[in-house]
């Protein structure tokens, strides 16, 4: 039986993924095919911008709905021709087949974590195996000493997925170290940072990957407990880790006595509640244990005292679907790709204004301008790419000057950022860079968990100064006052979240000091995004009267009759841009200072 | 499900963890899933059938984001305000979205006890930012304010048939 694969990832099924499936069952059904292909529906492909996807016979096809898959039922499974105008197009126009080997999109790839994503049922622990799964948890067990194991993780350099870089093999060394009768094993499934999604693919696309990664940590530390820790945000990552795990203890992978050998190792979830706190570790394990999730001081690190006071090791999800990949190729094959320091690959998420919007796994040390242009495709309506954010709120943001600079741990660090996650935002001439620092002091503000002084009242100390200049009411002063706070609230934090928590500040006063001066000095904002500082009007001339704007108004702020030019009444307009949305004129636009009622602009 | 079938459940849910206090955050998720929040006597009974204080109960709960000491909208409406989706515009389409139903804030419940609005925090698809998630599963891409109209249109019609087929609040 041949196989269609049809992407369940969580943006396809957005886009309708599901109807697409059942379509195509339906069709299948009508003309007697059923008994030919069988339908998988797999983890996420990829490119999410595009989806749904569907792949038959090695051809790719995208955004499909319900009348596409009629056709390409019709015209490729019945008529044995492939239906063009669904295939997708590389960057130059010439429309491919088999996209996943031709689009640049996929083709820069490697993927050593995704390896199972879009190929595999992630619901099938058959489909996993039938791919080499599991072959590395019975391979350390009955040929490795968890000294092997571990010496082969160090060689290979892993350094944590999650965010800080801390060499995997050195971790579980520390925790092996350990003498207690307890170990326990965490996969930090917590990804909070707005704005990135890999964990979210590999939990949903792959989930036993990352269960024979935490089975071989266990060996190599001793650990007869795991828990996998994951936001409640991801009930489908939830769903799909439940039936994994109970498939892997029915096969013997998990539970008593593993493949027949003296080891025991079971897993729990545990599911957090919206604290993006939690994604520091030893908060994270507060929350295990079912208190308020604060962090602590450490040392002692959880690898000495962890949870219940026994040794604990706590990885990453990425982190974690590497292992199984390494035992099995070796470490040397690891090192071919990345860099001496940041070996192996790491997955993205690209989002923001960027044209391919997904998930891409690359080799460590490719530069921003590669991911951004070549895989990514460029920026979107021929806007100027401005800024690369990276790593979340505890990240900062890259100018487009410096998009040449390799992805690597070190690199990124030198630039002010961190890898973090790997969430990648793309951000383009229409955003203020005060206000991308305001939207994520905003965010920590929210999320400090206020048991230390500096990030609970720095924070928010920082984020009143930003609002103040946001508005066109910040002084000279009040940006030396932000710099100075923002240094203080990083050397004086108790955790991580309150260490990084001024990075977004402190890298955009270092690379755009001036925006916030022309915010301060000519109360104007540049992006003509911060809302204080801008009026929406209306061009006389390219106004055609159409009435669209006077419609959506939500507070009845246009006047105007049919087909004579419209006006925007300042004083009753909330600046929430919907007649600029619904536009088709572009005789909507923006203007910065901002204008009083009855002020006249001149149009550009 | 009336009341006391929910209270019901919910102790049957701490059995089967052998009322394991560690479980607590497990147990408010199941807690809130039967009860929409989380009222005062329901906390208290956590607190009576895992053996730990109020006190602790109370602390959890109003440590996270996710658990809600006030009454919430039969019909929540969950606008993500992440970043690709603040970039995009999210923000204003959590303002229309409180402006078509007439609410001054987010959490602030319709008077008919039908909708609330919230803003979450990245819900992992930013690849169709910006995001709206209506209900548990319903979800909503690209989205745009002039589009919020119509949604909200479509859900009132939603809410009269709930009330119509009288499911107890």
């Amino acid at each position: 039986m041949k196989e269609i694969r049809v992407c369940a990832g969580g943006a396809c099924i957005a886009s309708g993924a599901f109807s697409v499936r059942d379509a195509l069952l339906k069709e299948l059904k009508e003309k007697g095919l059923d008994g030919q292909y069988k339908i998988v529906e797999t983890g996420c492909m990829g490119m999410c911008s595009r989806g749904p996807f569907m792949v038959v016979d090695g051809v790719v096809y995208a955004k499909l709905n319900e009348r596409a898959v009629k056709e390409i039922v019709d015209s490729h499974l019945v008529g044995g021709k492939v239906v063009e105008k669904y295939l997708m197009a590389l960057p130059e126009g010439q429309k491919v087949k088999e996209a996943f080997k031709e689009h640049p999109f996929f083709s820069r790839q490697v993927k050593i974590v995704t390896r199972n994503l879009g190929k595999i049922d992630p619901k099938s622990i058959d489909d996993y195996i039938d791919r080499g799964g599991y072959k590395a948890l019975e391979k350390v067990l009955k040929e490795m000493k968890p000294q092997d194991v571990i010496e082969e993780i160090k060689n290979s350099g892993l350094r944590g997925r999650g965010g800080a870089g801390f060499p995997t093999g050195l971790k579980w060394e520390f925790a092996a170290k350990q003498k207690s009768d307890r170990k326990f094993v965490v996969c930090n499934a917590d990804e909070g940072d707005p704005g990135a999604f890999m964990d979210r693919a590999v939990l949903e696309g792959d989930p036993h990957s990352v269960l024979e990664g935490m089975a071989i940590a266990a060996y190599a530390i001793g650990a007869q407990q795991g828990y996998i820790y994951v936001r409640a945000e991801y009930p489908l990552a939830i769903e799909r880790l439940t039936v994994a795990i109970d498939q892997a203890r029915r096969r013997g992978f998990l539970g008593k006595n593993i493949l027949g050998t003296d080891f025991s190792f079971d897993i729990q979830i545990r599911i957090g509640a919206g604290a993006f706190v939690c994604g520091e570790e030893t908060a994270l394990m507060a929350s295990i244990m079912g208190e308020r999730g604060q962090p602590r001081v450490r040392p002692p690190y959880p690898v000495e005292k962890g949870l219940w006071g026994y040794p604990t090791v706590i990885n990453n999800v990425e982190t974690l679907a590497n292992i199984a990949w390494i035992i099995n190729n070796g470490w040397r094959e690891f090192r071919k790709y990345g860099t001496e320091k940041s070996p192996g690959t790491k997955v993205f998420a690209l989002a923001g204004k960027i044209n391919n919007t997904g998930l891409v796994e690359v080799p460590l040390g490719i530069t921003l301008r590669e991911l951004i242009y070549d895989i990514g495709g460029g920026i979107p309506g021929g806007k100027k790419l401005k800024a690369v954010q990276t790593g979340g709120p505890s990240g900062g943001v890259i100018p487009a000057d410096k998009i040449d600079t390799p992805i690597d741990y070190e690199s990124l660090t030198a630039l002010g950022t961190i890898m973090g996650s790997g969430g990648i935002i793309v951000l383009d001439e229409d955003d203020c860079m005060v206000d991308v620092a305001k939207f994520f002091l905003e965010f920590t503000v929210h999320e400090s968990c206020g048991k230390c002084t500096p990030c609970r009242e720095g924070t928010r100390a920082m984020y009143e100064i930003l609002d103040r200049i946001s508005k066109g009411e910040g002084t000279m002063e009040d940006i030396d006052a932000l710099e100075e706070l923002a240094v203080v609230v990083k050397e004086t934090s108790l955790c991580g979240l309150g260490q990084t928590a001024p990075n977004p500040v402190l890298t955009t006063l270092r690379y755009f000091r001036e925006e916030y001066e022309i915010h301060v000095k000519e109360k104007r904002c540049p992006a003509k995004k911060c809302r204080d500082l801008i009026s929406y009007v209306i061009d006389p001339k390219a106004c055609t009267g159409c009435t669209a704007c006077k419609i959506v108004c939500p507070t009845g702020a246009i006047e105007g009759e049919l087909n004579k030019l419209h006006y925007i009444h300042q004083d009753l307009c909330i600046k929430c841009g919907s007649c600029m949305d619904v536009c088709r004129f572009d005789a909507v636009f923006k203007v910065s200072p901002p204008i009083k009622e009855d002020e006249k602009v001149q149009s550009s | 499900m009336d009341r006391d079938k929910r209270f019901e459940a919910l102790e049957a849910y701490m059995k089967e963890i052998n009322y394991d206090p560690s479980m607590l955050i497990n147990v408010l998720h199941r807690a809130q899933q039967l009860f929409l929040w989380l009222p005062k006597d329901v906390m208290e009974f956590i607190a009576q059938k895992l053996r730990i204080p109020k006190s602790k109960v109370m602390g959890v709960v109003t440590f996270y984001n996710f658990f809600s000491t006030k009454p919430v909208g039969r019909i929540q409406i969950k606008v993500c305000l992440g970043t690709a989706c603040y970039v995009k515009g999210g923000d204003r389409v959590m303002e229309r979205f409180l402006e078509e139903l007439g609410l001054k804030e987010e959490g602030q419940v319709t008077p008919d006890g039908m909708f609330s609005v919230h803003a979450v925090r990245c819900v992992g698809a930013c690849s169709m930012a910006p995001v709206v998630l209506i209900g548990d599963s319903d979800f909503y891409g690209r989205m745009s304010p002039d589009k919020v109209p119509r949604l909200v249109k479509k859900y009132k019609r939603l809410a009269e048939q709930m009330v119509k087929e009288g499911e107890p609040s």
